[in-house]
C-alpha cells in the first residue's frame, strides 16, 4: 500500500518504565527447583503511578518536541494497547489534552493485540498521505497482564513507543510502502471484564506468529522489489528472542540486522509497543539512507509490516531519551508480591 | 463530587501551566486571580518547564486514602522561580537529596474509588541521565 502523497516519521518517542523484575524471581515461587530458564532474564514492570496513559505521553511529548512540530497541527492521535486503564473511555482524549493537541483532533484507542500500535501506525499514514492533516501521532503502549503463574508472565513486559507522521518533505525517514495481513486465527483473547488473557495452545507460534509474520513480510519485500540484504536493519514482533531470530533467518535476514531492534532480551515483550519500540531503538542508531524493515504480529491474528528509508534529518532529530537511556536507569524488584502490586494483580480492598 | 474540580484543573495538572504578570514579569504557579508579588490582575497564561530542584521533601508514613504508597512528597522550586509540593516518582528514599535535579512527569495521582475515575497530574522524576553522543 502506498499513500497518495509520500508520507514519513518526523518525530518519535520512546518510554520504558525503570523497574525490572528477574524471571528468577517469579520462577522461585512457580517453578520447581531446577526448571529450564525462562526465555528472558528479566522484563519491565511499571511503577505504582504508571499505565498506558502515562507512558503513551512521555513518548508522544518527546515525539512531538523532537519533530519541532506545531501541536495545533497535529490531526489525529490513535492509542493502540491491550492494557488500556480504562475499559470504556479513551486513553487517547488524555493523551491528546495532556501533549496539547486537543481539541480539534480525531482521536481513538486502537485494539489488536500486539499489533494495535502498526495498526495505528498504518491509520497515520492514510490520514496525512491522502492529505486530510499534516501530522499524525501513532502509539503503541503496554503493561501486558498475564496470569500469575501462567507461561506469559515470564515475558510479559511493558513499554512502547510514539510516531509523529508527517508530509515525507519534514521526515526522518520516509515510508517507502506498507502491507498488511489478517486472518482469523483463535491463539490468544481476553474476554470483556476478564483480567487475564487465555492463549490457545497449538494455535501458539506455526499458524499465528510465523504464519503472519512471514506473509506480510514476503508480500512487503514483493511490493518494494527489494531483497533482505538491501535493509540494514529489521526489527519484528518479540514474543521470545528466538522466535525473532527463526523468524529472521526464514526470510534471510542475518543477526547483525535484526541487533539494534531486539529489545526483548532485556525488557520481555512489550506487545502492542514492541515492534515500535524496536523501532525507535534503530532510529537512535540509524544513518541517513539506510532502509528499515518493520514487522509487528498481533494474535488475533495478523501483521503489519513497513519498509523505512532514513534522511539526513534523523541526526537533529534525537535530542532527549533514547531506548538506551531507559534500559539504562533499571531498579530490581526483587520481592514477587511488591511485584504482584505493582501489577495491580493484588491490591489492598 | 470531586470530578469537577479534578477536571477543571486539567491545564495545571497536565501542563504545569502558571501566569506570568505583565506588570512585573513575576512567575506563579498555581494560577491565581493577582500577582503574589505586585498584585496586579494582568496576568497571562505561561507554561511551565517542569525543570527544577528539590527545595525539601519527606516521606509520609500513613497511606492518604486514594494515593498509592510509597509518599515521597517534595518542594519543588521550578527554574521559573515558583515552589510546587508535588510527590516525587521513580526514586527511592534513600536516593533523595536537596538541590537534586528532577523533571516533571505525567502520572496517576490518585483514583477516586478503586473502579473509579483516575486523575492524572504532575510528579517529579529525577532528570533522565541522557548519552551523550548519541
Ligand atoms: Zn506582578
Amino acid at each position: 500500500m502506498k499513500a497518495a502523497r509520500e508520507v514519513g516519521i518526523a518525530g518519535y518517542g520512546a518510554y520504558v518504565p525503570r523497574y525490572r523484575v528477574l524471571t528468577e524471581t517469579i520462577s522461585s515461587t512457580w517453578r520447581p527447583r531446577g526448571a529450564a530458564a525462562a526465555a528472558v532474564a528479566e522484563k519491565s514492570v511499571p511503577g505504582p503511578d504508571e499505565d498506558v496513559v502515562t507512558m503513551a505521553i512521555e513518548a508522544a511529548r518527546v515525539a512531538v518536541g523532537r519533530a519541532g512540530f506545531d501541536p495545533g497541527a497535529i490531526g489525529a492521535v490513535w492509542v493502540g494497547s491491550e492494557s488500556k486503564p480504562y475499559a470504556v473511555k479513551p486513553s487517547a482524549t488524555i493523551v491528546a489534552e495532556a501533549v496539547g493537541i486537543a481539541p480539534a483532533v480525531v482521536a481513538a484507542d486502537m485494539e489488536f493485540a500486539c499489533k494495535a500500535g502498526s495498526e495505528a501506525m498504518q491509520a497515520a499514514v492514510a490520514f496525512v498521505g491522502a492529505g486530510m492533516v499534516d501530522g499524525a501521532l501513532a502509539i503503541g503502549m503496554d503493561t501486558a497482564q498475564s496470569k500469575p503463574g501462567d507461561a506469559l508472565e515470564y515475558t510479559a513486559g511493558c513499554g512502547g513507543a510514539a510516531f509523529l507522521f508527517a508530509a515525507s518533505d519534514e521526515s526522518l525517514a520516509t515510508v517507502e510502502a506498507s502491507v498488511s495481513h489478517v486472518t482469523d486465527t483463535p491463539d490468544f483473547f481476553r474476554r470483556e471484564g476478564a483480567a487475564y488473557p487465555e492463549h490457545g495452545g497449538r494455535f501458539t507460534g506455526e499458524p499465528s506468529y510465523f504464519r503472519h509474520s512471514l506473509a506480510a513480510s514476503r508480500r512487503l519485500l514483493a511490493e518494494v522489489g527489494a531483497e533482505p540484504g538491501d535493509f540494514a536493519h529489521a526489527v519484528f514482533h518479540q514474543p521470545v528472542p528466538k522466535f525473532v531470530t527463526r523468524i529472521a533467518a526464514e526470510l534471510g535476514f542475518d543477526a547483525q540486522q535484526i541487533e539494534a531492534g531486539l529489545l526483548a532480551p532485556r525488557m520481555g515483550n512489550a506487545y502492542a509497543g514492541s515492534s515500535l519500540l524496536g523501532l525507535a531503538a534503530i532510529l537512535d542508531i540509524a544513518r541517513p539512507g539506510e532502509r528499515v524493515f518493520f514487522c509487528s504480529y498481533g494474535s488475533g491474528a495478523g501483521s503489519d509490516a513497513f519498509a523505512f528509508r532514513v534522511t539526513e534529518r534523523i541526526r537533529a532529530r534525537r535530542e532527549g531519551p533514547g531506548v538506551v537511556d531507559y534500559l539504562a536507569r533499571r531498579r530490581e524488584i526483587d520481592d514477587y508480591g511488591h511485584y504482584l502490586r505493582l501489577q495491580r494483580k493484588i491490591r489492598r480492598s | 463530587m470531586q470530578l469537577p474540580r479534578f477536571h477543571r484543573l486539567r491545564s495545571a495538572y497536565y501542563h504545569l501551566e502558571g501566569q506570568a504578570c505583565s506588570a512585573c514579569g513575576a512567575v506563579q504557579f498555581p494560577a491565581r486571580r493577582s500577582c503574589l508579588a505586585c498584585r496586579s490582575e494582568e496576568l497571562e497564561r505561561r507554561p511551565l518547564s517542569g525543570r527544577g530542584t528539590v527545595f525539601s521533601y519527606s516521606e509520609a508514613v500513613a497511606g492518604f486514602e486514594g494515593f498509592a504508597p510509597p509518599h515521597l512528597m517534595a518542594l519543588i522550586e521550578l527554574e521559573e522561580g515558583p515552589m510546587v509540593a508535588a510527590q516525587l516518582s521513580d526514586v527511592e528514599p534513600e536516593e533523595i537529596e536537596i538541590g537534586m535535579e528532577v523533571e516533571m512527569v505525567t502520572r496517576r495521582i490518585r483514583e477516586l474509588a478503586p473502579q473509579g475515575y483516575i486523575v492524572y497530574g504532575y510528579r517529579f522524576r529525577p532528570r533522565l541521565e541522557v548519552e551523550a553522543g548519541r
